[in-house]
């Protein structure tokens, strides 16, 4: 009925079986394991969850290599735990961004479509598509996003008022404003380049659908690079599509058994708390920071990706 | 011009309106999803072992993880509060569906559904392959 799932458990040679001058009975020192590791999952998450929601990333940057280098964690189950996390950064952080209007929901929903369908391209052609080229050009996409970002962050030119509307954007009323609470100012922008933003979450849908990565920094990099939107509202809007993209994989691990509820559960409280605290944050920090913070991680992701593909996947 | 104005203050408005009605509901969702897991998480520890379970298994199928939780085995309820935090956003999508419907705004009814059915498409799929 259950398929083979063994949990995540220490070494036997652990040195924390003793504590002092008890002798913990194996019970005890299970329990003590348990606690130990719970309390991990809710640090790294409360760490992920600010980092995720601050950067309009899923934290699966953060939350893959401690699992798998750390803590020992199969892949599988390291991936099954990223797409909760994932969820649980786009949820616990669009419950505060939406009542302070940061975000762009016509934004969110329109581009929705090609990421969604650029998943289930991903998908079938899983197997017929070489990772590689993927890798190779969306790596390069990313490595071009980050230089593009170091540029704008140079010229110091957060607030773009030369943004020409797309006679598309203002159709699908896309153009917003929000309140800067870091400039304690409204800013009002325009969308440009709708047909390139939308044909970049095609790739990001059906790369991060078959890679499994960079759900967020495509769809940041779509608003801000191609889109020509404020890092703010991307950053916002980008938290909020990863959840909806992450939902129909998310059931496929939860009835596969790749979601461990030790480790799923505890990671997912922290991040909740983490992303409620970063999306607060974020508002208040000026956006030059938050691109300072931004461009290494992209460049860092990007990287990553070409050094796959150079190797072979 | 004036009626250009006019028609996005309208736009505003309406997004002002949408937007608090999908906080509200997807808040109260998320709220749900992580006290039933903290809950889940809470029985682990004053259980201890292996949640109810053999080492090793844990439940994934929706009989197994109903009757686990009806005998409030810990790792049952812990797959319910994640399913929970897994549909949030799903019902955020159905919820803007209505909320644009109720502004009257036909063209993001079209968009947001056909986004719903990208959804439901690709979870067909994603049990099928």
């Amino acid at each position: 009925m259950y398929p083979d799932t063994p949990i995540f458990t220490y070494p036997d040679n652990q040195k924390y079986a003793k504590v002092g001058e008890v002798d913990f009975t194996d019970s005890t020192r299970e329990e003590f394991i348990m606690i130990q590791t719970m309390l991990i999952m809710m640090g790294v998450g409360l760490f992920a969850g600010i980092a995720g929601a601050i950067l309009g990333l899923g934290g699966g940057i953060i939350i893959t290599p401690v699992l798998t280098l750390m803590m020992g964690l199969d892949i599988k189950y390291a991936i099954g735990a990223s797409i909760i996390a994932v969820i649980a950064t786009s949820s616990g952080s669009t419950i505060a961004y939406l009542k302070d209007e940061v975000l762009n929901l016509r934004v969110a929903m329109f581009l929705e479509i090609a990421t969604t369908i650029g998943g289930i391209a991903g998908a079938l052609l899983t197997g017929v598509l070489d990772p590689k080229y993927l890798y190779l050009l969306f790596g390069a996409l990313l490595v071009f996003s980050g230089w593009n970002m170091w540029r704008k962050l140079r010229r110091g030119q957060e607030s773009l008022n030369n943004v020409k509307a797309d006679p598309i954007a203002t159709k699908l009323k896309l153009n917003g404003s929000y309140f800067d609470k870091a400039e304690l100012k409204r800013v009002d922008y325009q969308v440009e380049q709708v047909p390139q933003g939308f044909l970049v979450m095609l790739g990001a849908g059906l790369a991060s659908g078959m890679l499994g990565i960079g759900s967020g920094a495509f769809k940041v990099t779509a608003m801000d690079t191609f889109m020509k939107m404020p890092l703010k509202p991307s950053s916002a809007t980008s938290n909020l599509m990863m959840g909806v993209t992450a939902a129909a994989s998310a059931t496929v691990y939860f009835f596969n058994g790749s979601i461990l509820p030790n480790i799923a559960v505890p990671l997912a409280l922290g991040i909740l708390v983490g992303a409620v605290i970063g999306s607060r944050i974020m508002q208040v920090l000026p956006a030059r920071v938050i691109r300072i913070i931004f461009i290494p991680v992209i460049l860092f992701i990007g990287l990553q990706m070409l050094y796959k593909g150079i190797i072979g996947g | 011009m004036d009626d250009q104005s006019h028609q996005n203050s309208a736009t505003e408005n309406e997004m002002d309106h949408i937007e608090v009605i999908i906080g509200r509901i997807l808040q109260i969702g998320v709220v749900v999803a992580a006290v039933i897991m903290l809950f889940g998480l809470i029985l682990l520890l004053v259980h201890g072992g292996n949640g109810g379970y053999p080492v090793g298994h844990q439940p994934t199928t929706i009989s197994a993880i109903i009757s686990g939780t009806v005998a409030l085995k810990p790792y049952a309820v812990m797959m319910v509060g994640m399913f929970c935090l897994i549909i949030t956003p799903v019902l955020r999508v159905v919820v803007s569906i209505y909320a644009f419907y109720k502004e009257h705004d036909t063209l993001y009814v079209w968009i947001t559904s056909t986004v719903l059915i990208i959804l439901c498409i690709s979870f067909i799929i994603g049990h099928t392959v």
